[in-house]
């Protein structure tokens, strides 16, 4: 891991009429690290994630994502990083090679590096077998891991994941995990929020939002000193009660 | 852009072919709609069951009633002997109508004075017995003409009609024109809104909205294969009404197609409008189905004439883009009219057009916020 910023924002604020959503994060994340957004429902975290992927402009505040600065190239940041939903976001009535072969046509990929990605991806999750299946009919735990490879299908800078474990049995969280880490040690750098805390401790650091702000950002490790805790769990707790 | 315009519409295609609810409204729905409009819903009728009650029951009777059995429109349930059977086959369902033949029927009728034939119809269900009246009508003007014998009354005002561009009121000259409008409108907006709804419920239209490509590309790679689809229904329908139907394209074949996907257009953003206020596939379908099918079917001036609506429903009506497409279709294919007659009618689609798909684009924009 060097010391290279991939994502460096300053007072980032989104205000709805007198609500304000996001109150003046500042962080930033380096390259290959895998870095935790964490909080409750409600903290702003959506919101914040929004503004990161040009999809919302910042009330105020500046910064630049992949290179790219948030308000003046929201569009041009769409093209250099990665998104995955908590829905995993394939087309279920496609087969696995035509999903890979769409999205790869969305970010303008030219059809001889679709053919290579189409052969990369089906090589390295084993899927060549099921390739022409249509994606209905893979098991959960799959279609994750496919729908993170996909993510990655045009080699972004950063990907942000909303939640990519919700409502998933923890053996798939865990090969999900794996293939987190992957993908990282290969040099992608990976944003993601989470809502499990046992999965934080997975990443390299974390942010917890609570009502709109980043109220600590650290290694897990030193986050447990800071705390006096056993657990990220225990952190979550103690911050909130702090606050509150 | 071009190659990722084609890549959404193969997306597309797939999406089509392998749902077979779609394909069922896309081709079961067309055929279905024809067939019932054009052979269950008609004005015209075979063999309507009426009575008859000859008081006169000589040769010029006689051949009256032969003369109206001809047709083929009427068959005579029974010959009555006395007025107080008049009630009985009517109350039994059996006949529809009843003619009551004077005594005096053929003197009058060679004599030329004015013949009074007494008809007694079915009331109770209003539009068969108007319907039934007309023909009779028509009927027995046929028997004088045949007979040479014309109304020289002077004092005397004899009215005579003549239907132009229909002149046999064959209702597929209506129905077919009103069938475009509706399955065009239906499968432009109903499938649009459902596929954008789908792409919603399943997380993939998030996907999208991240990826690089411009809002107006997304929604024009879902709606182009539907807006395709949807012309050939057109001229599947157009085909069937003139071979099938034997509907007659008056006017100018180009105009008529050029005015469909004017339509098409107008349907498609309707739809697009309606998907970006429903975020689920079945809210789509219910405003897709309460908002356009219904209002499209009844308001438009299809099935009932809008002019006997009150006042309220006239102005619904008239804010229903398939009101003035039915008009277009009809001065053209009936009435063989050019541009310059429709004017006002494709200005108003126009105008509806442009407010449609402001509304909608907008609409998209503030939900990526």
């Amino acid at each position: 891991m060097n010391n290279e910023n991939v994502l460096a924002v300053q007072n980032l604020t989104k205000k709805f009429g007198n609500f304000t959503a996001v109150n003046a994060i500042t962080f930033e994340v380096k390259r290959g690290e895998i870095f935790g957004f964490l909080g409750a429902n409600g903290a702003g975290k959506t919101t914040a994630m929004k503004m990161l992927n040009g999809l919302s402009k910042p009330t105020s505040g500046s910064g630049t994502v992949a290179g790219l600065d948030v308000i003046r190239q929201s569009e041009k940041i769409k093209e250099r990083i990665g998104y995955m939903s908590q829905k995993f976001s394939l087309y279920e009535d496609l087969t696995v090679k035509e999903n890979i072969r769409f999205y790869g046509g969305v970010y303008g990929l030219s059809r001889k590096r679709i053919k290579e990605k189409i052969e990369q991806i089906l090589a390295e999750l084993q899927l060549i077998e099921v390739a022409s299946k249509l994606v209905k009919s893979l098991p959960l735990g799959w279609k994750q891991r496919l729908a993170f490879a996909i993510s990655m299908v045009h080699d972004p800078i950063i990907v942000f994941m909303d939640e990519p474990t919700g409502g998933v049995d923890p053996a798939v969280r865990r090969q999900f995990w794996e293939a987190i880490y992957e993908a990282a040690k290969r040099g992608s750098t990976i944003f993601v929020t989470t809502h499990y805390m046992d999965e934080a401790e997975y990443c390299d650091r974390v942010s917890i939002m609570v009502d709109g702000k980043i109220e600590a950002l650290d290694t897990p490790d030193n986050l447990k000193k800071q705390f006096n805790a056993t657990s990220m769990d225990e952190v979550f707790l103690k911050l909130v009660r702090k606050i509150n | 852009m071009l190659k990722v315009f084609w890549a959404f519409i193969k997306k597309e295609v797939y999406h089509i072919i392998r749902d077979k609810r779609t394909l069922l409204i896309l081709f079961g729905m067309p055929l279905a709609q024809i067939l019932i409009f054009g052979y269950a819903v008609t004005n015209e009728f075979k063999d309507a069951e009426i009575d008859i009650l000859d008081h006169a029951r000589n040769e010029t009777s006689t051949e009256l009633i032969q003369h109206l059995q001809s047709s083929g429109n009427f068959a005579i349930n029974e010959i009555l002997t006395s007025e107080k059977n008049m009630e009985s086959g009517m109350k039994a369902g059996n006949s529809k109508l009843v003619i009551v033949i004077p005594r005096d029927f053929s003197n009058d009728f060679y004599a030329e004075n004015s013949v009074k034939l007494q008809l007694i119809a079915d009331g109770s269900d209003p539009n068969n017995a108007t319907t039934l009246v007309q023909y009779i009508n028509e009927m027995v003007r046929s028997f004088k003409s045949e007979k040479n014998v014309s109304i020289s009354n002077p004092f005397q005002i004899g009215i005579e009609t003549r239907m132009i561009y229909n002149p046999q009121l064959i209702s597929s000259y209506n129905f077919v024109p009103g069938t475009i409008a509706l399955i065009l409108l239906i499968i432009c907006a109903m499938l649009t809104s459902l596929t954008i709804a789908k792409e919603k419920e399943l997380g993939t239209m998030e996907i999208l909205l991240v990826s690089p490509l411009p809002p107006l590309l997304i929604i024009l790679g879902k709606v182009t294969p539907y807006a395709l689809l949807s012309f050939i229904n057109a001229l599947i329908v157009l085909i069937i009404g003139y071979f099938v139907f034997d509907v007659p394209i008056v006017g100018s074949v180009g105009l008529l197609l050029l005015m469909c996907f004017l339509y098409v257009v107008t349907a498609l953003s309707l739809g697009t409008l309606i998907s970006t206020v429903s975020e689920t596939q079945q809210s789509a379908m219910m405003k897709s189905l309460m908002g356009l099918m219904l209002p499209s079917m009844i308001l438009s001036g299809f099935i009932f004439p809008l002019a006997s609506m009150p006042m309220v429903l006239q102005y619904i009506g008239k804010i229903v883009p398939a009101t003035y497409f039915i008009e277009i279709l009809k001065a053209i294919m009936l009435r063989g009219a050019g541009l310059n007659v429709i004017l006002f009618q494709v200005g108003i689609l126009i105008l509806m057009t442009v407010v449609l798909l402001v509304l909608a684009l907008k609409n998209f924009k503030i939900r990526l916020e």
